[in-house]
């Protein structure tokens, strides 16, 4: 990037002799992949912070128009892949609301204990990631054990560790049976040990609190003017959340706070992802215990749901309810309009705005990234601090650099 | 009177290989998903430490192993090579997942088809993304490859000279509408 | 009175129609008038976050008049109440003023129309390519661009073992 398109600073204020630029590049130490920064340093203070992104753009957007509704969810999957489920969610949550589909309870459910595993899991990896910036590696290490814990739990459901590609439209891949049951049960009784572990390590951790405290303060003003959403937000004090604004799946059944702080530095943003957690844990027990039974998917006359195996087998409604689905120029009709739907992901607002024209595929699949959003934030927060702080402001923000790309 | 070992006799490349192949210290190239389980094959359940790639060294100066995790984009590419030529000598490469190795399920403007094209790779891991076990797999393969075909003045290196990545895309666009955008890693990667 | 109702009174001639699908509120603007009713929208109706700025390309839509079709999506974080602003564009003049004085947030938003589509946005403090390289050249989410790409994605220079 030319250096000649950053503006100057003020010259007759500073020190012109002790003014040089760092180049955080594309492959740093800190984990978050592939971010740049253009760093204007005085000394040790950082003077302004010129992000360059792209570089992890693989054209999802373009994809989208590309393959139809059921496809795209393996897409849509590795775009916050640190909660994948939580995308698919947003996805087939939109591409239902644009065909006017109303889920089976059951389906709602899963949907939600799976979600909100997907966010514990987020809320660990940010955490931990945090925290081994910061040097604290032992937290990454319980963080990440602890993950592999819900790892289980997809991989029972769906196969795959993460990128699970679960959701379809109408309902999901296939039922879940006793054995998800039993693991979300085990995991609810043991989960809070972690992250009793963490908070036991981390929040009155004398280094921890220094370098995360009044650092990268975002007032709640600023906060609304520049989108942000999630726990940026509620930490700076946006009670916005669109679980409770929006209720969306099986939600308006379950009791469970909104956490909020107020003083919108990277210590709040760290107690705002921990408590939630929290709460996270409190839905999926009362979710589990709850559990309804009946059909998953949306009822086969409806004809936009992929039978399961037996009934494509065996009857010939099901065979040709698979055929209408999956040969390329029959799929699904839904109406020719636009529409945007958003759920409340880890990250924040995460919304597809998709335009379709009849057919099976998309005409234009949208992703609003919250990470990209919040991106942009970073130049305003990080004026005056030192560049040690640039990975504390960094992880707080909790940026994905394949969703803020994508 | 017992039995002392006193001198232990082989060859140079033998001990040159076994010092290598079990200290590999990787650098990971982390992009996309694949860096997620690649940090989880590094965390305590898969744990990568035991095969003696103890410390992930974020800087190329002090690594011999780039395991390119996660899709590469042109954007990216001057990057990748700009950090494969300062990594010293010797030095290896994994291109972990089905993206780094041929573009994965993204066949789109920007994802580069298999970083192969551009830098020379030693195994391939497939998977979206590889499971840890893969990945443990790719590097027990990798210290087989250093034990059988190592050298130690690496003259296997210096031996591939041509280009041994794969043929261009058959649906090749003819040459008035190829548009010649991006540059290569010297222009590229400089602030000016 | 309903959002749109009060739009209406005040606009009246700018707003071209009004549509609503499912939970969406769409009220379509000219080109001239998008920054007055975003202003009006944000200062006097209480629609403060600016929760979405993308575009479309209509080239290939059936029934389409217009090619490209920018919407904002705003939200009153007060009532929860969501609506949508759309305006239509046409080649040549494909130019919108600016919202970054009303939204710091429409900064990065509108740097992405302008990367992916070629929509300039008059005003902007900085309006060059965001996730592309700078080098680029075409306007990808176009629909006149093929998903390969122009053979840019493999324009760089190879590197053989014996070399590095």
């Amino acid at each position: 990037m030319p250096l000649e398109l950053v503006d100057r600073v003020d010259e007759d204020q500073l020190d012109q002799e002790y003014n040089w630029t760092l180049n955080f590049g594309p492959q740093h130490p800190a984990t978050h992949t592939t971010l740049r920064l253009i760093l204007t340093l005085n000394g040790e203070t950082v003077l302004k912070a010129v992000p360059d992104i792209g570089y992890l753009h693989s054209g999802f957007e373009k994809l989208g128009e590309d393959l139809d509704y059921n496809q795209y969810v393996t897409i849509v999957d590795r775009m916050n892949y640190i909660s994948p489920f939580h995308n698919e969610v947003a996805w087939h949550h939109t591409v239902e609301k644009l065909m006017g589909l109303e889920l089976t309870p059951r389906c709602k459910y899963i949907r939600t204990i799976l979600a909100e595993l997907a966010r514990i899991n987020d809320h660990l990896l940010c955490v931990g990631a945090v925290a081994l910036d910061l040097g604290a590696f032992t937290s990454f290490l319980y963080a990440f054990n602890q993950r592999e814990a819900v790892y289980d739990i997809f991989e029972t459901v769906s196969g795959q560790r993460f990128h699970p590609s679960f959701t379809r439209v109408g309902g999901l891949m296939n039922d879940v049976d006793d054995v998800f049951v039993q693991k979300v049960r085990n995991f609810v009784k043991q989960a809070p040990k972690a992250i009793n572990d963490l908070t036991r390590l981390l929040n009155r951790n004398r280094i921890f609190v220094d370098r995360t405290k009044d650092i990268g303060v975002l007032t709640k003003e600023e906060a609304i003017n520049r989108s942000c959403s999630g726990p940026v937000a509620r930490a700076s004090g946006v009670t916005r959340d669109l679980r409770k604004d929006e209720p969306y799946l099986a939600y308006r059944d379950f009791d469970f706070k909104m956490v909020c702080a107020k003083e919108g530095d990277c210590y709040a943003r760290y107690l705002v992802r921990m408590e939630e957690m929290r709460e996270s844990l409190n839905i999926i027990a009362q979710a589990i215990e709850n559990l309804p039974s009946g059909p998953v998917n949306v009822d086969l006359n409806g004809k936009v749901t992929i039978p399961d195996k037996a009934a494509t087998y065996r009857s010939i409604e099901g065979l040709i309810q698979h055929f209408e689905l999956i040969m390329t120029n029959r799929q699904w009709k839904p109406p020719v309009n636009e529409c945007y739907g958003a759920v409340e992901s880890p990250n924040g607002e995460l919304g597809f705005y998709i335009v379709s024209d009849g057919t099976g595929r998309a005409y234009r699949a949208r992703c609003r990234p919250p990470s990209f959003i919040h991106f942009a934030l970073f130049p305003h927060l990080i004026e005056g601090h030192q560049i040690s702080d640039v990975v504390a402001v960094l992880g707080s923000l909790n940026i994905i650099a394949a969703e803020l790309d994508r | 009177m017992a039995m002392t070992a006193d001198f232990f006799i082989s060859k140079l490349d033998y001990v040159a290989n076994f010092i290598r192949a079990n200290s590999l210290w990787p650098m990971p190239f982390a992009t996309a998903c694949c860096g997620i389980e690649l940090m989880a094959t590094a965390s305590s359940r898969y744990d990568l430490a035991r095969f003696g790639s103890e410390v992930m060294r974020f800087s190329p100066r002090q690594c011999d192993l780039m395991i390119v995790a996660g899709r590469v984009v042109m954007k990216m590419v001057p990057v990748m090579q700009r950090i494969w030529l300062q990594m010293p000598e010797p030095k290896w490469c994994i291109s972990m997942g089905a993206c780094a190795s041929s573009g994965g399920v993204f066949d789109t403007y920007a994802v580069v088809q298999g970083i192969d094209r551009f830098i020379p790779v030693d195994v391939y891991v497939p998977g979206c993304p590889p499971r840890p076990e893969q990945l443990i797999a790719a590097i027990l393969d990798l210290q087989d490859k250093i034990r059988k075909t190592g050298t130690l003045f690496g003259k296997e290196f210096q031996e591939r000279t041509t280009f041994d990545g794969p043929a261009p895309l058959h649906l090749e666009l003819n040459q008035a509408e190829i548009v010649t955008a991006p540059g290569s890693y010297e222009s590229s990667t400089r602030l000016q | 009175m309903s959002t749109v109702d009060q739009l209406q009174q005040q606009f009246g001639s700018a707003i071209i129609r009004t549509e609503s699908f499912r939970d969406n509120v769409r009220v379509i603007v000219t080109p001239e008038a998008v920054h007055e009713v975003l202003k009006h929208l944000k200062e006097s109706l209480g629609f403060n976050m600016l929760a979405e700025l993308t575009a479309v390309d209509y080239l290939n839509y059936p029934d389409a008049v217009d090619r490209f079709g920018v919407i904002y999506g705003l939200t009153n974080l007060d009532s929860g109440e969501r609506i949508f602003v759309k305006t239509y564009l046409n080649e040549p003049d494909l130019t919108l003023p600016t919202v970054c004085d009303l939204w710091q947030g429409a900064n990065w938003l509108e740097r992405e129309v302008y990367d992916m589509f070629g929509i300039t946005f008059a005003g902007h403090p900085d309006l060059r390519r965001i996730l592309m390289p700078e080098e680029f050249v075409s306007f990808p989410l176009r629909k006149d661009y093929p998903l390969r790409g122009k053979h840019e994605r493999h324009n760089f220079p190879v590197i053989t073992r014996a070399e590095s």
